[in-house]
Protein backbone atom coordinates (compact mmCIF):
# COMPACT_ATOMS: atom_id res chain seq x y z
CA UNK A 1 0.00 0.00 0.00
CA UNK A 2 2.97 2.56 1.34
CA UNK A 3 4.80 1.89 -1.97
CA UNK A 4 1.53 2.32 -4.14
CA UNK A 5 1.29 6.09 -2.40
CA UNK A 6 4.82 6.86 -2.31
CA UNK A 7 4.98 6.02 -6.25
CA UNK A 8 1.52 8.23 -6.39
CA UNK A 9 2.42 11.33 -8.52
CA UNK A 10 0.67 14.02 -8.11
CA UNK A 11 0.93 15.34 -11.99
CA UNK A 12 -1.33 12.36 -12.96
CA UNK A 13 -3.95 13.80 -10.95
CA UNK A 14 -4.14 17.58 -12.43
CA UNK A 15 -2.03 16.60 -15.41
CA UNK A 16 1.06 18.82 -16.46
CA UNK A 17 0.10 22.23 -18.66
CA UNK A 18 -3.77 22.84 -17.44
CA UNK A 19 -4.02 25.67 -20.15
CA UNK A 20 -3.06 22.89 -22.61
CA UNK A 21 -5.81 20.94 -21.88
CA UNK A 22 -8.01 23.69 -22.20
CA UNK A 23 -7.18 24.56 -25.50
CA UNK A 24 -8.13 20.90 -26.80
CA UNK A 25 -11.26 20.82 -25.27
CA UNK A 26 -12.23 23.91 -27.59
CA UNK A 27 -10.57 23.33 -30.49
CA UNK A 28 -11.08 19.00 -30.70
CA UNK A 29 -14.58 18.36 -29.18
CA UNK A 30 -16.52 20.71 -30.58
CA UNK A 31 -16.26 19.85 -34.39
CA UNK A 32 -18.00 16.01 -33.40
CA UNK A 33 -20.64 17.30 -30.98
CA UNK A 34 -21.57 20.49 -33.39
CA UNK A 35 -22.20 17.50 -36.68
CA UNK A 36 -23.92 15.04 -34.13
CA UNK A 37 -25.91 17.32 -32.67
CA UNK A 38 -26.92 18.89 -35.67
CA UNK A 39 -27.36 16.10 -37.73
CA UNK A 40 -28.38 13.14 -35.51
CA UNK A 41 -30.22 14.33 -32.56
CA UNK A 42 -32.01 17.64 -33.44
CA UNK A 43 -33.57 16.11 -36.33
CA UNK A 44 -34.66 13.42 -33.70
CA UNK A 45 -36.34 15.68 -31.37
CA UNK A 46 -37.86 17.49 -34.47
CA UNK A 47 -39.06 14.19 -35.71
CA UNK A 48 -41.32 14.22 -32.50
CA UNK A 49 -41.72 17.94 -33.10
CA UNK A 50 -43.08 17.72 -36.71
CA UNK A 51 -45.30 14.62 -36.02
CA UNK A 52 -47.80 16.51 -33.68
CA UNK A 53 -48.35 18.53 -37.25
CA UNK A 54 -49.93 17.88 -40.65
CA UNK A 55 -47.32 19.37 -43.11
CA UNK A 56 -45.92 19.67 -46.65
CA UNK A 57 -42.64 20.55 -45.35
CA UNK A 58 -43.43 24.10 -47.31
CA UNK A 59 -43.36 26.95 -44.64
CA UNK A 60 -43.64 26.82 -41.24
CA UNK A 61 -45.69 23.92 -39.44
CA UNK A 62 -48.89 25.00 -38.38
CA UNK A 63 -51.43 22.84 -38.88
CA UNK A 64 -51.47 21.04 -35.40
CA UNK A 65 -53.23 17.62 -35.05
CA UNK A 66 -51.84 16.29 -31.80
CA UNK A 67 -51.56 12.38 -32.06
CA UNK A 68 -53.73 12.41 -35.06
CA UNK A 69 -50.43 11.13 -37.68
CA UNK A 70 -49.75 8.47 -34.91
CA UNK A 71 -53.49 7.02 -35.15
CA UNK A 72 -52.92 7.54 -38.89
CA UNK A 73 -50.26 5.08 -39.18
CA UNK A 74 -51.35 2.42 -36.59
CA UNK A 75 -54.70 2.22 -38.79
CA UNK A 76 -53.03 1.73 -41.93
CA UNK A 77 -52.76 -1.90 -42.91
CA UNK A 78 -49.57 -1.67 -44.49
CA UNK A 79 -47.43 -0.60 -41.51
CA UNK A 80 -48.59 -3.70 -39.56
CA UNK A 81 -47.33 -5.47 -43.26
CA UNK A 82 -44.33 -4.12 -42.67
CA UNK A 83 -44.06 -4.74 -38.81
CA UNK A 84 -44.26 -8.26 -39.74
CA UNK A 85 -42.13 -8.44 -42.51
CA UNK A 86 -39.36 -7.08 -40.26
CA UNK A 87 -40.14 -9.98 -37.59
CA UNK A 88 -39.97 -12.61 -40.55
CA UNK A 89 -36.64 -11.28 -41.51
CA UNK A 90 -35.47 -11.37 -38.10
CA UNK A 91 -36.68 -15.32 -37.84
CA UNK A 92 -34.90 -15.45 -40.79
CA UNK A 93 -31.72 -14.70 -39.74
CA UNK A 94 -31.95 -16.19 -36.31
CA UNK A 95 -33.15 -19.56 -37.22
CA UNK A 96 -31.65 -20.29 -40.85
CA UNK A 97 -28.88 -17.67 -41.81
CA UNK A 98 -27.08 -17.87 -37.93
CA UNK A 99 -27.05 -21.62 -37.65
CA UNK A 100 -25.71 -21.59 -41.56
CA UNK A 101 -23.02 -19.18 -40.74
CA UNK A 102 -22.31 -20.60 -37.57
CA UNK A 103 -21.52 -24.39 -39.29
CA UNK A 104 -19.74 -22.30 -42.37
CA UNK A 105 -17.36 -20.86 -39.52
CA UNK A 106 -16.83 -23.97 -37.67
CA UNK A 107 -15.44 -25.80 -41.51
CA UNK A 108 -13.44 -22.65 -42.26
CA UNK A 109 -11.58 -21.63 -39.21
CA UNK A 110 -10.31 -24.75 -39.47
CA UNK A 111 -7.11 -24.76 -41.63
CA UNK A 112 -7.05 -27.01 -45.17
CA UNK A 113 -6.19 -25.50 -48.84
CA UNK A 114 -8.71 -23.15 -49.75
CA UNK A 115 -10.35 -22.10 -46.71
CA UNK A 116 -9.37 -18.42 -46.76
CA UNK A 117 -10.40 -17.96 -50.40
CA UNK A 118 -13.72 -19.33 -49.22
CA UNK A 119 -14.12 -17.21 -46.46
CA UNK A 120 -13.30 -14.35 -48.70
CA UNK A 121 -15.88 -15.62 -51.30
CA UNK A 122 -18.79 -16.19 -48.56
CA UNK A 123 -17.75 -12.36 -47.54
CA UNK A 124 -17.71 -11.10 -50.30
CA UNK A 125 -21.49 -10.31 -51.03
CA UNK A 126 -21.65 -8.85 -47.80
CA UNK A 127 -19.29 -5.61 -49.04
CA UNK A 128 -21.54 -5.58 -52.30
CA UNK A 129 -23.85 -2.25 -52.46
CA UNK A 130 -27.23 -3.12 -51.08
CA UNK A 131 -28.69 -1.40 -54.49
CA UNK A 132 -26.16 -3.80 -56.99
CA UNK A 133 -26.99 -7.05 -54.78
CA UNK A 134 -30.71 -5.89 -55.13
CA UNK A 135 -30.49 -5.60 -58.92
CA UNK A 136 -28.57 -8.80 -59.48
CA UNK A 137 -31.12 -10.40 -57.75
CA UNK A 138 -33.88 -8.81 -59.47
CA UNK A 139 -32.42 -10.43 -62.63
CA UNK A 140 -32.25 -13.47 -61.29
CA UNK A 141 -35.99 -13.65 -60.25
CA UNK A 142 -36.61 -11.90 -63.67
CA UNK A 143 -39.60 -14.31 -65.01
CA UNK A 144 -38.44 -13.67 -68.59
CA UNK A 145 -34.56 -13.61 -68.63
CA UNK A 146 -33.60 -14.60 -65.31
CA UNK A 147 -31.67 -17.69 -64.30
CA UNK A 148 -35.14 -19.05 -62.25
CA UNK A 149 -37.07 -18.78 -64.90
CA UNK A 150 -34.60 -20.45 -66.96
CA UNK A 151 -34.54 -23.25 -64.47
CA UNK A 152 -38.18 -23.18 -64.26
CA UNK A 153 -38.16 -23.89 -68.26
CA UNK A 154 -35.80 -26.50 -68.36
CA UNK A 155 -38.54 -28.58 -66.49
CA UNK A 156 -40.84 -27.98 -68.97
CA UNK A 157 -43.20 -25.20 -66.10
CA UNK A 158 -43.92 -21.92 -66.85
CA UNK A 159 -41.88 -19.69 -65.02
CA UNK A 160 -43.32 -17.33 -62.36
CA UNK A 161 -42.69 -14.04 -61.86
CA UNK A 162 -41.53 -14.42 -58.11
CA UNK A 163 -41.39 -10.40 -57.14
CA UNK A 164 -44.86 -9.35 -58.59
CA UNK A 165 -47.01 -11.79 -56.60
CA UNK A 166 -47.86 -10.90 -53.04
CA UNK A 167 -47.50 -14.33 -52.18
CA UNK A 168 -43.51 -14.64 -53.44
CA UNK A 169 -42.29 -10.96 -53.26
CA UNK A 170 -41.34 -11.47 -49.52
CA UNK A 171 -39.93 -15.10 -49.56
CA UNK A 172 -37.72 -13.72 -52.38
CA UNK A 173 -36.33 -11.25 -50.32
CA UNK A 174 -35.89 -12.88 -47.70
CA UNK A 175 -33.65 -15.19 -49.66
CA UNK A 176 -31.68 -12.19 -50.64
CA UNK A 177 -31.08 -11.17 -47.27
CA UNK A 178 -29.27 -14.59 -45.95
CA UNK A 179 -27.29 -14.35 -49.77
CA UNK A 180 -26.06 -10.97 -48.61
CA UNK A 181 -25.23 -11.34 -44.68
CA UNK A 182 -24.50 -14.81 -43.65
CA UNK A 183 -20.85 -14.36 -44.62
CA UNK A 184 -20.79 -11.57 -42.21
CA UNK A 185 -21.95 -13.26 -39.19
CA UNK A 186 -19.69 -15.72 -40.63
CA UNK A 187 -16.65 -13.51 -40.54
CA UNK A 188 -17.96 -12.79 -36.75
CA UNK A 189 -17.86 -16.37 -35.49
CA UNK A 190 -14.66 -17.12 -37.02
CA UNK A 191 -13.30 -14.07 -35.53
CA UNK A 192 -14.27 -15.52 -32.64
CA UNK A 193 -13.56 -18.97 -33.02
CA UNK A 194 -9.73 -17.69 -33.71
CA UNK A 195 -9.66 -16.24 -29.88
CA UNK A 196 -10.90 -18.80 -28.28
CA UNK A 197 -8.71 -20.54 -25.52
CA UNK A 198 -7.48 -23.49 -27.34
CA UNK A 199 -7.06 -24.97 -24.20
CA UNK A 200 -10.23 -25.89 -23.29
CA UNK A 201 -10.91 -27.60 -26.59
CA UNK A 202 -7.46 -29.63 -26.26
CA UNK A 203 -8.44 -30.59 -22.53
CA UNK A 204 -11.89 -31.96 -23.75
CA UNK A 205 -10.36 -33.70 -26.50
CA UNK A 206 -7.65 -35.47 -23.54
CA UNK A 207 -10.46 -35.99 -21.20
CA UNK A 208 -12.37 -38.18 -24.23
CA UNK A 209 -14.49 -36.27 -25.74
CA UNK A 210 -15.44 -37.07 -29.70
CA UNK A 211 -15.47 -33.98 -31.69
CA UNK A 212 -19.37 -33.24 -31.98
CA UNK A 213 -19.09 -33.43 -27.91
CA UNK A 214 -16.45 -30.62 -27.69
CA UNK A 215 -18.20 -29.13 -30.15
CA UNK A 216 -21.61 -28.72 -28.38
CA UNK A 217 -20.61 -28.88 -25.17
CA UNK A 218 -17.36 -26.65 -25.49
CA UNK A 219 -17.06 -24.81 -28.46
CA UNK A 220 -20.16 -23.51 -28.82
CA UNK A 221 -20.96 -22.50 -25.01
CA UNK A 222 -18.07 -20.07 -25.26
CA UNK A 223 -19.14 -18.65 -28.14
CA UNK A 224 -22.65 -17.59 -26.87
CA UNK A 225 -21.59 -13.99 -26.36
CA UNK A 226 -20.87 -13.62 -30.46
CA UNK A 227 -24.10 -15.48 -31.13
CA UNK A 228 -25.68 -13.17 -28.72
CA UNK A 229 -23.61 -10.29 -30.78
CA UNK A 230 -25.24 -11.87 -34.12
CA UNK A 231 -28.47 -11.82 -33.21
CA UNK A 232 -28.78 -8.51 -32.19
CA UNK A 233 -27.09 -7.21 -35.64
CA UNK A 234 -29.77 -9.37 -37.34
CA UNK A 235 -32.54 -7.13 -35.60
CA UNK A 236 -30.61 -4.02 -36.01
CA UNK A 237 -29.95 -4.61 -39.36
CA UNK A 238 -33.63 -5.77 -40.11
CA UNK A 239 -35.11 -2.78 -39.21
CA UNK A 240 -32.80 -0.42 -41.36
CA UNK A 241 -32.93 -2.66 -44.50
CA UNK A 242 -34.41 -0.24 -47.07
CA UNK A 243 -31.94 -0.48 -49.85
CA UNK A 244 -32.08 -3.67 -50.91
CA UNK A 245 -35.76 -3.87 -50.66
CA UNK A 246 -35.63 -0.97 -53.39
CA UNK A 247 -34.48 -2.38 -56.62
CA UNK A 248 -36.42 -6.01 -56.05
CA UNK A 249 -40.32 -4.51 -55.39
CA UNK A 250 -40.10 -1.10 -54.01
CA UNK A 251 -42.04 -2.57 -50.81
CA UNK A 252 -44.56 -3.76 -53.19
CA UNK A 253 -46.82 -5.53 -54.79
CA UNK A 254 -49.49 -4.10 -52.68
CA UNK A 255 -46.97 -3.29 -49.80
CA UNK A 256 -46.47 -7.02 -49.18
CA UNK A 257 -42.37 -6.75 -48.95
CA UNK A 258 -42.65 -3.22 -47.17
CA UNK A 259 -39.69 -2.86 -44.37
CA UNK A 260 -40.14 -0.08 -42.11
CA UNK A 261 -38.13 1.97 -43.50
CA UNK A 262 -39.46 1.26 -47.16
CA UNK A 263 -43.14 2.42 -45.66
CA UNK A 264 -41.25 5.02 -44.17
CA UNK A 265 -40.00 5.80 -47.77
CA UNK A 266 -42.97 5.01 -49.68
CA UNK A 267 -45.64 7.16 -47.22
CA UNK A 268 -43.75 9.65 -45.63
CA UNK A 269 -40.83 11.09 -47.83
CA UNK A 270 -41.55 10.32 -51.68
CA UNK A 271 -45.09 12.52 -50.87
CA UNK A 272 -43.12 14.74 -48.40
CA UNK A 273 -45.93 14.34 -45.80
CA UNK A 274 -43.50 15.43 -43.00
CA UNK A 275 -45.89 14.92 -40.03
CA UNK A 276 -46.43 11.36 -41.26
CA UNK A 277 -43.49 10.35 -41.89
CA UNK A 278 -41.80 11.82 -38.72
CA UNK A 279 -44.79 9.51 -36.74
CA UNK A 280 -43.28 6.65 -38.56
CA UNK A 281 -39.80 7.27 -37.81
CA UNK A 282 -40.25 8.39 -34.30
CA UNK A 283 -42.53 4.55 -34.06
CA UNK A 284 -39.16 2.83 -35.88
CA UNK A 285 -36.68 4.97 -33.24
CA UNK A 286 -38.76 3.86 -30.11
CA UNK A 287 -38.72 0.37 -31.71
CA UNK A 288 -34.52 0.60 -32.14
CA UNK A 289 -33.68 2.36 -28.91
CA UNK A 290 -36.67 0.31 -26.83
CA UNK A 291 -34.85 -3.03 -27.80
CA UNK A 292 -31.22 -1.98 -28.05
CA UNK A 293 -31.83 -0.98 -24.25
CA UNK A 294 -33.56 -4.32 -23.41
CA UNK A 295 -31.60 -6.71 -25.08
CA UNK A 296 -27.95 -4.89 -23.70
CA UNK A 297 -29.74 -5.22 -20.03
CA UNK A 298 -31.05 -9.11 -20.57
CA UNK A 299 -28.73 -10.61 -23.19
CA UNK A 300 -25.78 -8.75 -23.02
CA UNK A 301 -24.84 -7.84 -19.33
CA UNK A 302 -21.67 -8.65 -19.21
CA UNK A 303 -19.89 -7.39 -22.40
CA UNK B 1 -11.08 -53.00 -47.20
CA UNK B 2 -9.44 -53.33 -44.15
CA UNK B 3 -8.51 -50.52 -41.18
CA UNK B 4 -4.99 -49.77 -41.98
CA UNK B 5 -6.28 -48.31 -45.37
CA UNK B 6 -8.54 -46.35 -44.10
CA UNK B 7 -6.38 -44.86 -41.80
CA UNK B 8 -3.89 -44.35 -44.26
CA UNK B 9 -6.01 -42.50 -47.16
CA UNK B 10 -8.25 -40.12 -45.30
CA UNK B 11 -11.37 -41.35 -46.52
CA UNK B 12 -14.00 -39.85 -43.83
CA UNK B 13 -17.73 -39.60 -44.95
CA UNK B 14 -18.15 -36.59 -43.00
CA UNK B 15 -15.02 -34.82 -45.25
CA UNK B 16 -17.07 -35.71 -48.56
CA UNK B 17 -20.13 -34.22 -46.58
CA UNK B 18 -18.14 -30.86 -45.75
CA UNK B 19 -16.66 -31.03 -49.24
CA UNK B 20 -19.75 -31.40 -51.02
CA UNK B 21 -21.57 -28.33 -48.72
CA UNK B 22 -19.49 -26.00 -48.97
CA UNK B 23 -19.23 -26.30 -52.81
CA UNK B 24 -23.08 -25.76 -52.42
CA UNK B 25 -22.65 -22.87 -50.93
CA UNK B 26 -19.90 -21.58 -53.23
CA UNK B 27 -21.92 -22.42 -56.17
CA UNK B 28 -24.80 -20.23 -54.63
CA UNK B 29 -22.47 -17.47 -53.68
CA UNK B 30 -21.10 -17.38 -57.68
CA UNK B 31 -23.63 -18.33 -60.00
CA UNK B 32 -25.59 -14.53 -59.26
CA UNK B 33 -22.38 -13.05 -59.22
CA UNK B 34 -20.86 -14.60 -62.97
CA UNK B 35 -24.34 -14.47 -64.36
CA UNK B 36 -24.23 -11.15 -64.32
CA UNK B 37 -20.42 -10.60 -65.35
CA UNK B 38 -20.98 -12.60 -68.13
CA UNK B 39 -24.75 -11.43 -68.70
CA UNK B 40 -23.31 -8.24 -69.71
CA UNK B 41 -21.31 -9.98 -72.76
CA UNK B 42 -24.11 -11.46 -74.54
CA UNK B 43 -27.05 -9.96 -76.33
CA UNK B 44 -30.64 -9.57 -75.01
CA UNK B 45 -31.37 -12.49 -77.44
CA UNK B 46 -29.08 -14.99 -76.45
CA UNK B 47 -29.64 -13.97 -72.39
CA UNK B 48 -33.09 -15.45 -72.98
CA UNK B 49 -31.97 -18.50 -73.87
CA UNK B 50 -28.94 -18.95 -71.80
CA UNK B 51 -28.68 -16.98 -68.56
CA UNK B 52 -26.11 -19.51 -67.18
CA UNK B 53 -23.30 -20.41 -69.63
CA UNK B 54 -20.34 -18.73 -71.00
CA UNK B 55 -21.52 -16.40 -74.25
CA UNK B 56 -21.26 -17.81 -77.78
CA UNK B 57 -20.74 -14.59 -79.44
CA UNK B 58 -18.64 -12.20 -76.70
CA UNK B 59 -20.49 -8.56 -77.73
CA UNK B 60 -17.59 -6.29 -76.09
CA UNK B 61 -19.81 -3.49 -76.91
CA UNK B 62 -22.56 -3.53 -73.57
CA UNK B 63 -19.06 -2.86 -72.06
CA UNK B 64 -17.31 -0.76 -74.39
CA UNK B 65 -20.18 1.28 -74.58
CA UNK B 66 -20.80 2.25 -71.32
CA UNK B 67 -16.99 2.64 -70.06
CA UNK B 68 -16.81 5.10 -72.97
CA UNK B 69 -20.03 7.04 -71.76
CA UNK B 70 -19.61 10.28 -70.22
CA UNK B 71 -22.26 9.14 -67.76
CA UNK B 72 -20.61 6.11 -65.96
CA UNK B 73 -17.59 8.28 -65.15
CA UNK B 74 -19.69 10.76 -63.61
CA UNK B 75 -21.37 8.32 -61.15
CA UNK B 76 -18.05 7.24 -60.25
CA UNK B 77 -16.46 10.74 -59.71
CA UNK B 78 -19.42 11.46 -57.81
CA UNK B 79 -19.34 8.93 -55.35
CA UNK B 80 -15.61 9.54 -55.06
CA UNK B 81 -15.96 12.79 -53.80
CA UNK B 82 -18.92 12.70 -51.12
CA UNK B 83 -16.97 9.48 -50.30
CA UNK B 84 -13.74 10.68 -49.78
CA UNK B 85 -15.55 13.86 -48.12
CA UNK B 86 -16.68 11.81 -46.03
CA UNK B 87 -13.40 9.60 -44.84
CA UNK B 88 -11.36 12.88 -44.82
CA UNK B 89 -13.88 14.90 -42.02
CA UNK B 90 -14.94 11.73 -40.14
CA UNK B 91 -11.13 11.02 -39.89
CA UNK B 92 -10.19 14.68 -38.53
CA UNK B 93 -13.53 14.90 -36.79
CA UNK B 94 -13.37 11.89 -34.92
CA UNK B 95 -9.59 11.34 -34.19
CA UNK B 96 -9.83 14.81 -32.42
CA UNK B 97 -12.55 13.84 -30.68
CA UNK B 98 -11.45 10.39 -29.86
CA UNK B 99 -7.65 11.51 -28.51
CA UNK B 100 -10.08 14.10 -26.52
CA UNK B 101 -12.10 11.55 -24.74
CA UNK B 102 -8.78 9.07 -24.51
CA UNK B 103 -6.07 11.57 -22.88
CA UNK B 104 -7.78 14.65 -21.83
CA UNK B 105 -9.39 14.08 -18.45
CA UNK B 106 -11.92 16.83 -17.67
CA UNK B 107 -15.48 17.28 -15.87
CA UNK B 108 -18.18 15.60 -17.90
CA UNK B 109 -15.65 13.29 -20.21
CA UNK B 110 -18.22 10.15 -19.78
CA UNK B 111 -20.97 12.05 -19.89
CA UNK B 112 -20.15 13.62 -23.61
CA UNK B 113 -18.99 10.48 -24.61
CA UNK B 114 -21.95 8.16 -23.76
CA UNK B 115 -24.12 11.22 -25.53
CA UNK B 116 -21.93 10.32 -29.08
CA UNK B 117 -22.75 6.88 -28.69
CA UNK B 118 -26.90 7.43 -28.63
CA UNK B 119 -25.11 7.50 -32.84
CA UNK B 120 -25.34 3.79 -32.22
CA UNK B 121 -28.84 2.92 -31.10
CA UNK B 122 -30.96 4.20 -34.54
CA UNK B 123 -30.52 4.19 -37.95
CA UNK B 124 -29.85 7.29 -39.74
CA UNK B 125 -33.68 6.56 -41.66
CA UNK B 126 -35.74 7.16 -38.55
CA UNK B 127 -34.99 11.26 -38.64
CA UNK B 128 -34.57 11.49 -42.09
CA UNK B 129 -37.65 13.76 -42.81
CA UNK B 130 -36.61 16.62 -40.47
CA UNK B 131 -32.65 15.75 -41.86
CA UNK B 132 -34.31 16.65 -44.96
CA UNK B 133 -35.61 20.03 -43.40
CA UNK B 134 -32.10 20.83 -41.81
CA UNK B 135 -30.07 20.36 -44.80
CA UNK B 136 -32.70 22.51 -46.91
CA UNK B 137 -32.15 24.76 -44.45
CA UNK B 138 -29.00 24.84 -44.34
CA UNK B 139 -29.07 25.51 -48.24
CA UNK B 140 -26.97 22.27 -48.38
CA UNK B 141 -29.59 20.61 -50.45
CA UNK B 142 -28.68 19.40 -53.56
CA UNK B 143 -24.84 19.57 -52.46
CA UNK B 144 -22.02 17.07 -51.69
CA UNK B 145 -21.77 18.65 -48.45
CA UNK B 146 -25.66 18.08 -47.85
CA UNK B 147 -25.05 14.14 -48.46
CA UNK B 148 -21.27 13.69 -46.94
CA UNK B 149 -21.83 15.68 -43.66
CA UNK B 150 -24.92 13.99 -42.39
CA UNK B 151 -22.93 10.47 -43.03
CA UNK B 152 -19.99 11.69 -41.21
CA UNK B 153 -22.56 12.57 -38.58
CA UNK B 154 -23.85 9.21 -38.39
CA UNK B 155 -20.38 6.99 -38.44
CA UNK B 156 -18.89 9.50 -35.59
CA UNK B 157 -20.13 7.21 -32.73
CA UNK B 158 -18.56 3.98 -34.11
CA UNK B 159 -15.45 5.61 -35.25
CA UNK B 160 -14.76 7.73 -32.39
CA UNK B 161 -15.30 4.44 -30.10
CA UNK B 162 -13.11 2.58 -32.27
CA UNK B 163 -10.52 5.21 -32.09
CA UNK B 164 -10.56 6.37 -29.00
CA UNK B 165 -9.71 2.31 -28.13
CA UNK B 166 -6.77 2.60 -29.82
CA UNK B 167 -5.36 5.94 -28.32
CA UNK B 168 -6.17 4.87 -25.01
CA UNK B 169 -3.40 2.25 -25.50
CA UNK B 170 -0.59 4.37 -26.28
CA UNK B 171 1.16 5.00 -23.01
CA UNK B 172 -0.13 7.63 -20.41
CA UNK B 173 3.75 8.13 -19.96
CA UNK B 174 4.93 8.70 -23.30
CA UNK B 175 2.01 11.67 -23.32
CA UNK B 176 3.29 12.57 -19.81
CA UNK B 177 7.34 12.88 -20.47
CA UNK B 178 6.49 14.80 -24.13
CA UNK B 179 4.46 17.24 -21.57
CA UNK B 180 7.04 17.84 -19.34
CA UNK B 181 9.38 18.55 -22.40
CA UNK B 182 7.27 21.32 -23.33
CA UNK B 183 5.64 19.61 -26.09
CA UNK B 184 1.75 20.36 -26.33
CA UNK B 185 -1.01 18.21 -26.89
CA UNK B 186 -1.80 19.40 -30.02
CA UNK B 187 1.51 18.63 -31.35
CA UNK B 188 1.31 15.09 -29.04
CA UNK B 189 -1.84 14.36 -31.12
CA UNK B 190 -0.47 15.39 -34.55
CA UNK B 191 3.74 13.83 -34.42
CA UNK B 192 2.95 10.88 -31.94
CA UNK B 193 -1.04 9.99 -31.88
CA UNK B 194 -1.61 9.63 -35.34
CA UNK B 195 1.28 8.12 -36.50
CA UNK B 196 1.03 5.31 -34.11
CA UNK B 197 -2.68 4.95 -34.73
CA UNK B 198 -2.02 4.74 -38.77
CA UNK B 199 -3.51 0.84 -38.61
CA UNK B 200 -7.04 1.81 -36.84
CA UNK B 201 -7.08 5.11 -38.88
CA UNK B 202 -6.90 2.67 -42.11
CA UNK B 203 -9.69 0.00 -40.66
CA UNK B 204 -11.98 3.31 -40.21
CA UNK B 205 -11.34 5.14 -43.07
CA UNK B 206 -12.03 2.08 -44.83
CA UNK B 207 -15.63 1.98 -43.17
CA UNK B 208 -17.06 4.86 -43.33
CA UNK B 209 -15.29 4.36 -47.54
CA UNK B 210 -17.41 1.62 -47.72
CA UNK B 211 -21.13 2.69 -46.03
CA UNK B 212 -20.58 6.15 -48.17
CA UNK B 213 -19.78 4.15 -51.43
CA UNK B 214 -22.74 2.13 -51.02
CA UNK B 215 -25.39 4.54 -49.42
CA UNK B 216 -28.46 4.83 -51.52
CA UNK B 217 -31.34 6.59 -48.61
CA UNK B 218 -28.97 9.63 -47.98
CA UNK B 219 -28.65 10.47 -51.73
CA UNK B 220 -31.72 9.62 -52.52
CA UNK B 221 -33.51 12.76 -50.26
CA UNK B 222 -30.60 15.00 -50.53
CA UNK B 223 -29.82 15.27 -54.00
CA UNK B 224 -32.10 16.11 -56.94
CA UNK B 225 -29.78 17.03 -59.99
CA UNK B 226 -28.96 13.79 -62.17
CA UNK B 227 -25.10 15.82 -63.03
CA UNK B 228 -24.56 15.23 -59.04
CA UNK B 229 -26.32 11.51 -58.53
CA UNK B 230 -23.58 9.17 -57.05
CA UNK B 231 -23.84 5.59 -57.95
CA UNK B 232 -26.49 3.53 -56.47
CA UNK B 233 -28.87 6.48 -57.89
CA UNK B 234 -28.02 6.68 -60.83
CA UNK B 235 -27.99 2.80 -61.65
CA UNK B 236 -31.22 2.91 -60.22
CA UNK B 237 -32.11 5.95 -62.90
CA UNK B 238 -30.32 3.63 -65.61
CA UNK B 239 -32.47 0.58 -64.92
CA UNK B 240 -35.11 2.40 -64.85
CA UNK B 241 -34.69 3.65 -68.24
CA UNK B 242 -33.48 0.06 -69.92
CA UNK B 243 -36.16 -1.39 -68.33
CA UNK B 244 -35.80 -4.76 -69.84
CA UNK B 245 -32.83 -4.42 -71.45
CA UNK B 246 -31.35 -6.74 -68.85
CA UNK B 247 -27.40 -7.03 -70.71
CA UNK B 248 -26.99 -3.54 -70.47
CA UNK B 249 -28.23 -3.54 -67.35
CA UNK B 250 -25.93 -6.37 -66.06
CA UNK B 251 -22.96 -4.73 -67.56
CA UNK B 252 -23.63 -1.72 -66.13
CA UNK B 253 -23.84 -3.06 -62.81
CA UNK B 254 -20.67 -5.33 -63.47
CA UNK B 255 -19.15 -2.22 -63.84
CA UNK B 256 -20.59 -0.24 -60.87
CA UNK B 257 -19.46 -2.84 -58.64
CA UNK B 258 -16.03 -3.62 -59.97
CA UNK B 259 -14.08 -0.52 -57.92
CA UNK B 260 -15.83 -2.43 -55.11
CA UNK B 261 -14.46 -5.58 -55.59
CA UNK B 262 -11.12 -4.40 -56.30
CA UNK B 263 -10.89 -2.59 -53.01
CA UNK B 264 -12.09 -5.56 -51.50
CA UNK B 265 -9.08 -7.41 -52.90
CA UNK B 266 -6.88 -4.93 -52.33
CA UNK B 267 -7.57 -4.07 -49.18
CA UNK B 268 -9.32 -7.25 -47.69
CA UNK B 269 -7.49 -7.01 -44.23
CA UNK B 270 -8.72 -3.91 -43.41
CA UNK B 271 -12.36 -4.39 -44.34
CA UNK B 272 -12.87 -7.51 -42.59
CA UNK B 273 -10.93 -6.72 -39.56
CA UNK B 274 -13.47 -3.10 -39.58
CA UNK B 275 -16.50 -4.53 -40.54
CA UNK B 276 -16.07 -7.89 -38.06
CA UNK B 277 -13.54 -6.36 -35.50
CA UNK B 278 -15.32 -2.73 -35.39
CA UNK B 279 -18.78 -4.86 -34.12
CA UNK B 280 -17.28 -7.52 -32.12
CA UNK B 281 -15.44 -4.79 -30.04
CA UNK B 282 -18.08 -2.07 -30.49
Amino acid sequence: MSVAQTSFSPTAVRGPGWDGRFTVLILFLPPALLLFTLFVVLPIGEAAWYSAFSWNGFGRPTNWIGFDNYRFVLETRAFWLALRNNGLIIAVSVLIQLPLALTLALMLAERFRGAVALRMLFFMPYILAEIATGLIFSFVYDGDYGLVASIWRTFGAEPPHLLASTDTAMLAVLIVVVWKYFGFHMMLFIAALQGLDKSLVEAATIDGATRSQTLRHVVVPLLYPTIRLSVFFAIIGSLQLFDLVMPLTRGGPADSSNTMVSFLYNNGISRMRVGYGSAIGVILFVICVTFAFTYKRWFMRDE
Amino acid sequence: MNDAETTRTPFDPAILFKALFLAVIAVLVLVPLLATLLGGFKSLGELRVNPFGLPRHWEWQNYADILFSARYWQLLRNSLVISTLAVILTLIVASMAAFTFAHVKFYGSSMLLSYLTLGLLFPAATAVLPLFIKVRDLGLLDTYFGVALPQVAFSLAMSVLLLRRFFKDIPYELLEAALVDGCSYIKFFRYVTLPLSRPILATVGTITFVNSWNAYLLPLVMLNTDALYPWPLGIMVYQGEYSSEWHLILAFITLTILPTVILFLLAQKHIVAGLTAGAVKG
